[in-house]
């Protein structure tokens, strides 16, 4: 082989190593900055100390993971259910023709920036969300700002991820288990409900592990509608600050340990999405029946 | 009982009908709310006239060249990396220990949320190489970020040329990588272009990891290396402030417009793709 073409071969393999490079300087810089902080107030009362008050140097997290935690299950609550049943409606109801164009149209969503999203439920959601307190308690002092605001607005950007990855599993189910279902007897509600979603569920499954991942990272439009108050929620419509939102608030105005604290904030996120990411991708390996293609 | 079934079903299929309505319902709500509030106020002079006063006055002029700046900074390094390192895994790896473990850092890339590459970016390229809040930092924080996209819609391409292509062309004596410049890669121009698009699309609408490491400066930027603001950050700065309505939905309807526009090329090119191959 020629020299030169060698010389290109090993440019090329740097090229892709840049991604892998990438990962790890990630992880040296993020951890380098965070461990520190961590060492001092001690991991475990880090992750479970109940106050985060940066001016009095005291970092306890508790309250941020429980915003992260409350905003992102109340997406799956309500974006889950929702996108199962988009991905039936695409997949069993739609001509092929119309179920296209409610494919792209489920993409547009999934390609509107978050701080979009945001800037909508600020105007929009939030006081929505207060008016409809206040008729029902006179005087609730909630302001909107709240968890059900963050989990609607982030339902909703998780719904492109869990309606295409569930429709996909949903037409990847062989057709003779549809055929033998019908063949039985039983109607196409039945044959959905009791074959072709159980056949799908490992896909379904991930997609709602890679949407939980999606949400539990999504900076923007949470913290603009979720109020950013750090303290444990006490109900729905509490304002919580999530892990993400206050890295992003905190950042700018940040002394130098208080800094050290948000990446340490950072390398906590890092590990759950790993952890879930992760999950996603040995649930579709190990499940695997109904995501690939028959 | 047989019309007790057809009631359930006719329940079922009705209730998939209302959601799907609701969720068309919700991005119309979202597009045509920001476009109705914000189209009026898009004027020559809002496009073309510098911000004054935080931004409540004047236009986005010096916005939009950080935008432009910023991303096409981004996709101009991520798009060479990207293809080859995708050149590299469809033409040139062997299964291996080493290739699979890069593979899978590639993956695990992907699923990074955009604030961490924030803090990385502002740890590693403001203040390690010391590069300051810039567009520079901007940029590469960017790229880093859309590297997945470009690898992989690069990668899905070069699974569609047919090996007979490549047979045809060493046969008749190219080398190997002469081969990938001249046949391979030219029929995989639409694929590359498709995640090019599409990275662009998400560097111009992200904002998180825009905002800790380019700054947030209004003026227009001279260099690389000064502070800008992109039109996501602009956009999350003045509806937080709370700075003025008007330019608030102005520049909300101008990203929605610049990214439907991105995306709906991208998926125009990737059809033709589609019909191509």
């Amino acid at each position: 082989m020629k020299f030169s073409e060698k010389l290109v071969e090993k440019i090329i393999f740097a090229c892709a190593a840049v991604s892998a490079a990438s990962v790890a300087l990630i992880t040296i810089f993020i951890f380098g900055r965070g461990l520190p902080i961590l060492a001092k107030v001690g991991p475990v009362a880090f992750i479970t100390g109940g106050n985060w008050s940066p001016g009095n140097e005291v970092y306890g997290i508790l309250p941020l993971i429980a915003g992260s935690i409350s905003v992102t299950l109340g997406a799956l609550i309500i974006g889950v259910p929702l996108g199962i049943s988009c991905a039936v409606f695409l997949a069993e109801v739609l001509g092929k023709r119309q179920a296209k164009f409610f494919q792209s149209a489920i993409e547009l969503l999934a390609g509107i920036p978050s701080v979009v999203y945001g800037f909508f439920g600020l105007i929009i959601l939030v006081p929505a969300l207060r008016k409809l307190t206040h008729a029902i308690h006179a005087d609730s002092g909630a302001t909107g700002f709240s968890i059900l605001a963050g989990a609607i607005i982030l339902a909703i950007m998780i719904l492109p991820t869990i309606v295409s990855m569930s429709t996909n599993a949903i037409n990847a189910v062989p057709l003779k288990y549809r055929e033998a279902s019908l063949a039985m007897g039983a109607d196409k509600r039945e044959t959905i409900t009791k074959v072709i979603l159980p056949a799908a569920k490992s896909g379904i499954f991930s997609s709602a592990v890679l949407g939980m991942g999606r949400a539990i990272g999504e900076t923007m439009a949470v913290m603009m509608v979720t109020g950013n108050v750090a303290s444990l929620p006490t109900g729905i419509m509490s304002p919580v600050a999530t892990m993400t939102g206050t890295i992003a608030m905190e950042m700018s105005y940040a002394t130098p340990t208080h800094q050290q604290a948000l990446f340490a904030i950072g390398i906590v996120l890092f590990i759950i999405i790993m952890i879930l990411n992760g999950s996603a991708q040995l649930i579709m390996k190990k499940l695997g029946g109904g995501t690939e293609s028959a | 009982m047989r019309s007790g079934k057809v009631i359930k079903s006719k329940i079922y299929f009705g209730g998939t009908w209302v959601i799907a309505a609701i969720t068309l319902a919700v991005l119309i709500i979202i597009i045509g709310f920001v476009l109705v509030k914000g189209l009026p106020h898009i004027s020559w002079e809002f496009l073309s006239q510098e911000p004054s006063n935080m931004g409540r006055e004047g236009g986005i002029f010096s916005v939009i060249i950080g935008t432009l700046l910023c991303t096409l900074l981004a996709v101009l390094i991520a798009t060479p990396i990207g293809v080859a390192g995708a050149v590299h895994f469809n033409e040139y790896a062997k299964e291996g220990r080493l290739v699979a473990v890069i593979r899978f850092f590639t993956e695990i890339l992907a699923g990074i949320p955009s604030i961490i590459f924030g803090l990385f970016g502002f740890a590693f390229f403001v203040v390690a190489l010391g590069m300051g809040w810039s567009i520079l930092a901007c940029g590469l924080t960017l790229a880093i970020m859309i590297l997945p996209t470009i690898v992989r819609s690069t990668e899905e391409a070069l699974k569609t040329v047919p090996m007979s292509y490549r047979e045809g062309s060493l046969a008749l004596g190219s080398t190997k990588w002469h081969t990938i410049v001249a046949v391979v890669l030219p029929c995989c121009r639409s694929g590359i272009l498709t995640g090019v698009i599409l990275g662009l699309g998400r560097a111009i609408g992200e904002t998180a990891a825009v905002m800790l490491t380019v700054g947030g400066a209004l003026n227009m930027p001279t260099s690389l290396m000064d502070s800008t603001r992109t039109m996501a950050l602009h956009l999350y700065t003045l509806a937080n402030e709370g700075i003025s309505d008007e330019k608030t939905y102005a520049t909300a309807a101008l990203l929605i417009i610049l990214v439907l526009l991105i995306n709906t090329a991208a998926d125009l090119i990737s059809r033709k793709a589609m019909k191509d191959s």
